[in-house]
């Protein structure tokens, strides 16, 4: 696999203005993702890493330091649709189907009417969704409904996939099993993810990287690239590999801690 | 159907309490016009009367009791009186007739129906406006709750005297008030519907590189349709009563208003009462129609467990 760097951080600073003063939502972050990589945020609450992912897709603007997506500035890469965006809640709209809700960022990007079915039919069927397509969001299990959320951000087609702590709201057990899908449709996408979590375990099970943060400010403490194998059944977070990554990640987020 | 029996109740206990009413209500009228007739009345004076209260007054004459329910022209009217009077005028009338209840009805339906139109519309506009528009948002907002502080009493009389001297009559006036009186919730809840989305769902469509107006007809307007029908059926009422109270300091000739009025003036409260509970029908019923059409409508767009 090629080495191309799609998202290229360098020292940025984030700075909320706030009513109890400025607030340091990240300090110095430098950060480089390439193509294919699957990225974890990973940090207490504060520590940036949601601000940093929306950085990334041009929702927030960095008070300083350089950012690019696909050598462009997020806001040009946003306006070439590089990214998906999947947010902590499904926010599907209660009025639109399953394959409406899909069809809705084809519809606003102008897509042909036969290129939207055949979209909607593929990204369902992706997420395991095939035959859901009119059903309404409250007749779908909260599970289902973040699935349908992710076929929404892959139907068209973007290289990178930012997902804010997608599976923060769902039971362990439906987020075990969402976690091995998630990794299956990466590996047949082969798209560029990044992603928020608060989990050590799904850190871990999923990403090839693994970014640790700490709050106040926000910044990186460690980058740990993970040697685990590209092919992980759920039970490699048994095996002693798993175990010393996840020592190493906690280690960090004490560090960060204690600090 | 669970339900019928409390509703059974209620209806029950509201029309006991209105019987029982009647007997006091119109004693002093009913020993009056007993005594013109030749019955023997204690006590035997109008003047002596006076000095008793209805309840005083019946417990001394029991035997005129039933006699408080037939009055032609009764200080409180018996159910029964009013349901014949509407009987008479609404079924038994031609619909033509002046004296229909349903030809007065659809004088103020029309103009309730306009103005609701109207209001419904401008509502919806002046929303869309503070929305979108920081300077309208700051501007218009307020003076739509002061218009809503003035009794529409002393300013109907008002409008239907200024747009008299430009020359509109009829009709128009009286949706004037109703547009007046049926905008504000409408605004209200229209402003509210269209901001409900929140700051994910607006970030999704960032995402997507979504155009305002894309926003707008995918994303608010569809969020605010639940938010519309609560405005539209507390509007659809407003609008009626704008009818009727535009009816009633003008000398209007026709609609419900003009009716009540007339009842008042002529001395036949048995008029006024119909066309009161003419009119709280109507009202209830266009409420009605619009809770179907909103459980309708949520159904089809999937906005409710069907």
């Amino acid at each position: 696999m090629s080495q191309q760097t799609i998202i290229h951080a360098q020292g940025l600073d984030l700075t909320f203005q706030t009513n109890d003063g400025p607030v340091h939502a990240l300090k110095d972050v430098s950060l480089e993702i390439n193509k294919g990589d699957f990225v974890s945020f990973i940090g207490p609450s504060g520590c940036g890493k949601t601000t940093f992912l929306r950085c990334m897709a041009g929702l927030e603007t960095p008070t300083a330091g350089q950012l690019t997506v696909n050598g462009m500035t997020p806001e040009d890469a946003r306006r070439a649709r590089a990214y998906g965006y999947v947010f902590q809640a499904a926010g599907l709209y209660p009025w639109r189907t399953i394959g409406g809700n899909v069809k809705l960022p084809l519809e606003i990007m102008g897509f042909s009417k036969a290129e939207q079915a055949e979209r909607v039919a593929r990204v369902l069927e992706l997420v395991d969704l095939a035959g859901f397509e009119k059903k309404f969001p409250w007749q779908l299990s909260g599970g289902m409904q973040q699935r349908a959320s992710i076929a929404r951000a892959l139907a068209f087609d973007a290289d990178i996939l930012l997902m804010d702590e997608p599976f923060g709201a769902l039971d362990e057990i439906v987020r075990d099993h969402l976690n091995e899908q998630l990794l299956q449709l990466w590996a047949r996408t082969e798209k560029t993810i990044g992603f928020v979590t608060h989990s050590i375990p799904e850190a871990v099970y999923l990403s090839t990287k693994i970014v640790v943060m700490s709050p106040r400010p926000g910044r990186i403490t460690d980058v740990i690239e993970s040697p685990l194998p590209k092919e992980r059944p759920l039970d490699i977070r048994d095996s002693a590999e798993f175990i010393e990554i996840a020592h190493r990640v906690r280690d960090g987020l004490r560090a960060g801690h204690d600090e | 159907m669970k339900s019928i029996l409390p509703v059974l109740t209620i209806i029950g206990a509201i029309l006991l309490l209105w019987v029982l009413a009647v007997i006091p209500m119109n004693m002093h009228l009913t020993a009056d016009q007993a005594q013109r007739d030749g019955l023997v009345v204690s006590p035997d004076t109008p003047n002596a009367r006076q000095e008793y209260s209805g309840f005083g007054l019946t417990l001394r004459n029991p035997a005129l009791i039933t006699a408080t329910f037939v009055q032609e022209r009764p200080r409180l009217p018996s159910p029964h009186q009013v349901a014949v009077e509407m009987w008479n005028t609404i079924v038994l009338q031609k619909i033509s007739s002046k004296r229909s209840l349903v030809y007065h009805g659809w004088v103020t339906l029309s103009a309730t129906l306009l103005g609701f139109g109207i209001g419904t519309s401008l509502g919806i506009l002046l929303a869309v406006g503070i929305v979108y528009n920081r300077a309208m948002d700051m501007s218009v907002m307020p003076w739509a709750i002061a218009s809503q502080t003035i009794p529409i009493l002393a300013l109907a009389p008002m409008i239907i005297v200024m747009l008299g001297s430009i020359g509109i009559q009829g009709l128009f006036p009286k949706a004037i008030i109703s547009a007046y009186l049926s905008f504000f919730p409408v605004v209200v809840g229209m402003v509210k519907g269209l901001r409900s989305p929140d700051g994910m769902q607006l970030d999704l469509l960032r995402t997507y590189h979504a155009s305002p107006s894309q926003g707008f007809w995918k994303l608010r307007l569809p969020a605010s349709v639940p938010y519309l029908f609560a405005s539209l059926k507390i509007g659809i009422s407003a609008s009626l009563v704008g009818a009727i109270v535009a009816e009633l300091p003008t000398g209007a000739r026709a609609g419900f208003g003009a009716r009540m009025l007339v009842g008042d003036q002529y001395g036949q409260p048995l008029v006024t009462w119909a066309a009161l509970f003419a009119a709280a029908i109507t009202a209830a019923a266009l409420v009605g129609l619009f809770s179907l059409l909103e459980r309708l409508t949520l159904r089809r767009m999937g906005m409710v467990q069907a």
